[in-house]
Order: C-alpha cells, then structure tokens, then sequence
C-alpha cells in the first residue's frame, strides 16, 4: 500500500458546457494557475448534473464535489440551473443531514468571461477540501486503489 | 366501527357500486393484516378485518387495479387518500375506476409496543379509547394512545384528501408536530449524526421491503432494479452502499413523498426512513413553501418548479444547527 507523505485531494468539477466550462478554458489561456487537483467534468448543462453523479464521485474516491454553471438567469437552456439550483440545495442538505462535512460540496456560478473566478473558487475550494482531508464517509472500499 | 366497515363493503358489492373490494385480511396472525381484493360478500363476510392493524396502505394497489376491468372499491384511511391523491396528480390511477371509502382511523398500533405490555396477546378490541388485548394469560386494558405506531404518534393530519364516502367523521390538519425527529438530528454535530445514521444504515439487509411498499416509489423500471447500477444488491462489507440507496430512494420520492410513514412500518430492520423522507419535506417547506404532496391535483410539485429568487445552495451551509 501506498503511504502518502502529504494529502493531495481529488476534486471533482462538474462544469456546464456554455458558461462554466468557457471560463475555465479563459483561465486557461489567460495562464491563471489553479490547482491539479482539480478534475473537471464537462456537462451540458448545470441541470444535467443528476445528484448521483456526485454520490458517484464520492463513492470512486472523490474529497470534494463542485458545481459550476452558469448564472441563474443566463443559462444557455434559459431555466436548466434554476432546477439544478433547487435539486442541489436538497441534495446538500440531505448529505449534510447525514453527517457528511457540508464543505466538501459546492455550487458556484460562472460566467465564460469569468476566468479569474474560477481559478480563485478552484484554489479555495481545494484548500478547504484540503483542510478537511481524505473523505472518509462515503467512499466505497471496492473502488480504493490499494 | 369494525362491523360498520365490513357491511358497507358488502353493502357496495350486493348494490353493484363496485365490481370488487380493496380491503384487508388477517395473515397468519390477527395483528399482520395483509392487502386484499374481495369479489363477493361471502369472501367480504369471512376475511375482511378492520382493525387497528389496518395499516398497510391500499393506494399503491389501485395501479394495477385500475387496469382491470371493472370498479374497485377501495377502503383509505386519512393518509392514504393523500397517495390516492398523489397518485391521480402522477396519472397513475384511472379514476373513474375506483370507489374511494374513506375510513376515518383513530391511529394505528404497533404489536411490539403491544407485546411489550401484554404478553402473547391472541386477540384485540376496541372500546373508546381503551384497546382490550386477550392474551394466553387474561385479558389486559391499554390505552391506545400508548401502543400507537410510530407514524400515528406524528400524524399530519386525520382530513381526508379526496373521498366518494366517508365512514367516521372528516378530521383535521395536525401542523408541524411531526419534524421533532428531525429538528433533534439538526441539533446534533455531523459527526454525532453521521454515527446515528450508519448505526441505523448498517442494518439495513437491501430486502427492497421500503421501495416495494412505498406508494411514491411506482415506476415500472426502477433504478435499482438495473444489475450494472452499482447498488443493486448489498455490498458486504461497505458502507457506502447503503448510505447510497437510501439517499437515492429519499430523493427519487422528494415532492412526491405524502409522508404515510410505510417505509418505515414495513422496514425489518426497524429503520426510521420517514427521518429521511420528513427532513426533505421540511426543507422543501422552508426554503419553497409550504406544499403536502397529495393535498390537491393542481399545486406545482417544488422539484419541477423554480422561483427566480430561490435561495443558493450556499444556504445549507449557512443555516442552524451545531458545527463540528
């Protein structure tokens, strides 16, 4: 087994195609740094995100779970993450209910012309996952790399 | 009231208002009445029980029902008339087939509280508000209110949703009583709640028993029915697995859960799944208004509606409750 000498956290970042996903690309050719450690994941829309994508995550070794997409009111689908909205705010709150860190997952909206945003929610998002260490409680055995 | 309802159910069958009867019947013990459909008086005469044991709600049933041809008959009591509903809301039912008798129930009782303060008890009675339980060993007087299931304790209201007949007298909405177990767990720190929860989760054997039951929980293809979804089965040693279904259950059913409490009466293992169930509900009444699935057909369900001033995700964090 491998002994890690210091914690690098796994980040998952669903990101919407039209908004969030231009914004990290705009970080990107802006060379803004964020941190490795975030994955990102590119989605349709922020309301394609079913709550068992992240439950999936979780589960397959995921520290943190973040939702990116775009302002409420500009979504390319014109109302998608007003759902997306309301079904993850439940879906926090169930998690949070049953005792997992309520920091470890997030939404946060950005815009393509914000790609000095993402990299700073990326950086932040990280350190605080960072702070709270390995996600312990809900992460499937079977799927642990050993 | 027994006698009431068992004639009224012959009574539909000689006069043709309905072709059958959706009722219960004894199993093998007095107290676990199981579903029944009853298609002549003679069947009704001889095995159909009203008693505080009726538990097991009937809406789910009327799906299948409904498809048959001719009318059913179908006895509800006040929280089951709120599925009926629900399920009229979702299409499920076909209305025009089915006779609502709505019976009015002074709450249902739970045998373990029963056989904790008689012991070996063979049959039960109703007098008022007093239940006399015939045990190998005398007879003995409780009070209902003492041995009430769990549910019933934390009724959320004794009004009928919907009836084409009422048996007993329309009662009432009975307000917020019911988020205590929920307002507790908030009170905890994640960790104290995390620990109850896989206390509770743990014992879960993955029988399907809460899924089967539930009047919400109707698709035809459900996920967990698919072999590759990865939480088809118990996994031994994890526990992800459960903590996995039981969130994907309570949130598969969010809006459309009327809070009939049959998870957890049928639950072997005795977990409380309505915690779940009601945290959502209370959630969706504080942060979207108040809605009780299965009230009326017409109310938007919150999951499939939006408001463009709804608050952030963010608000979960910012909210009440002990900090780790």
């Amino acid at each position: 087994m491998q002994v890690n000498e210091k914690f690098e956290p796994t980040i998952v970042a669903f990101c919407c195609n039209w908004c969030s996903y231009a914004g990290a690309d705009l970080s990107g050719t802006n060379r803004l740094q964020y941190p490795a450690n975030v994955k990102i994941i590119r989605i349709p829309c922020s309301c394609r995100l079913n709550p068992m994508f992240i439950l999936r995550a979780f589960q397959r070794g995921a520290d943190g779970v973040i939702l990116c997409g775009c302002h409420p009111g500009d979504c390319h689908y014109t109302t998608g993450n007003y759902y997306a909205r309301r079904r993850m705010t439940l879906m926090f709150s169930l998690l949070d209910y049953l005792g997992i860190e309520r920091e470890r997952t997030r939404v946060e909206w950005v815009s393509a012309a914000e790609g000095a945003k993402f990299a700073a929610t990326m950086e932040e998002f990280t350190e605080t996952v960072r702070a709270l260490g390995e996600n312990r409680r809900l992460e499937d055995l079977r799927c642990k790399q050993m | 009231m027994q006698a009431d309802v068992k004639q009224r159910a012959i009574a539909l069958l000689k006069e043709g208002t309905a072709d059958r009867v959706l009722g219960w019947k004894a199993g093998e013990f007095f107290y676990d009445l199981t579903p029944a459909v009853f298609e002549t008086s003679e069947e009704v005469e001889r095995d159909f029980v009203w008693s505080p044991f009726s538990a097991p709600n009937l809406s789910k049933y009327l799906i299948g029902e409904t498809r048959k041809p001719g009318k059913i008959a179908a006895f509800l009591k006040p929280c089951d008339t709120y599925s009926f509903q629900q399920l009229r809301k979702e299409h499920r039912i076909d209305r025009e087939k089915v006779y609502v008798v709505a019976v009015q129930c002074g709450g249902m009782c739970d045998i373990e509280k029963i056989k904790a303060l008689a012991k070996a008890p063979t049959a039960i009675r109703e007098e008022g508000d007093m239940l006399v339980v015939s045990t190998l060993y005398g007879e003995k007087r409780l009070p209902r209110q003492d041995v009430l299931a769990e549910r019933c304790l934390s009724c959320k209201s004794t009004k009928m949703a919907y009836y084409d007949e009422l048996l007993g007298d329309d009662g009432e909405d009975k307000g917020d009583g019911r988020f205590e177990g929920v307002r507790r767990l908030e009170a905890m720190t994640p960790e104290e709640r995390y620990q109850f929860w896989r206390g509770e989760l743990s014992r879960c054997i993955r029988c399907n028993a809460c899924r089967n039951v539930c009047p919400a929980c109707s698709c035809e293809k459900c996920v967990f029915d698919n072999p590759t979804s990865g939480v088809e089965n118990k996994a031994a040693a994890n526990s992800f697995e459960e903590n996995m279904f039981h969130i994907i259950r309570a949130f598969h059913v969010a809006g459309r859960c009327t809070d009939c409490g049959e998870c957890s009466r049928v639950c072997p293992q005795h977990i409380p799944l309505h915690l779940l169930n009601r945290k959502l509900i209370s959630d969706m009444n504080e942060l979207y208004g108040p809605y009780q699935a299965g009230a009326d057909l017409e109310t938007r369900p919150p999951m499939t509606d939006f408001r463009y001033d709804d608050p952030e995700p963010s608000v979960v964090a910012r909210r009440g409750g002990a900090q780790e």
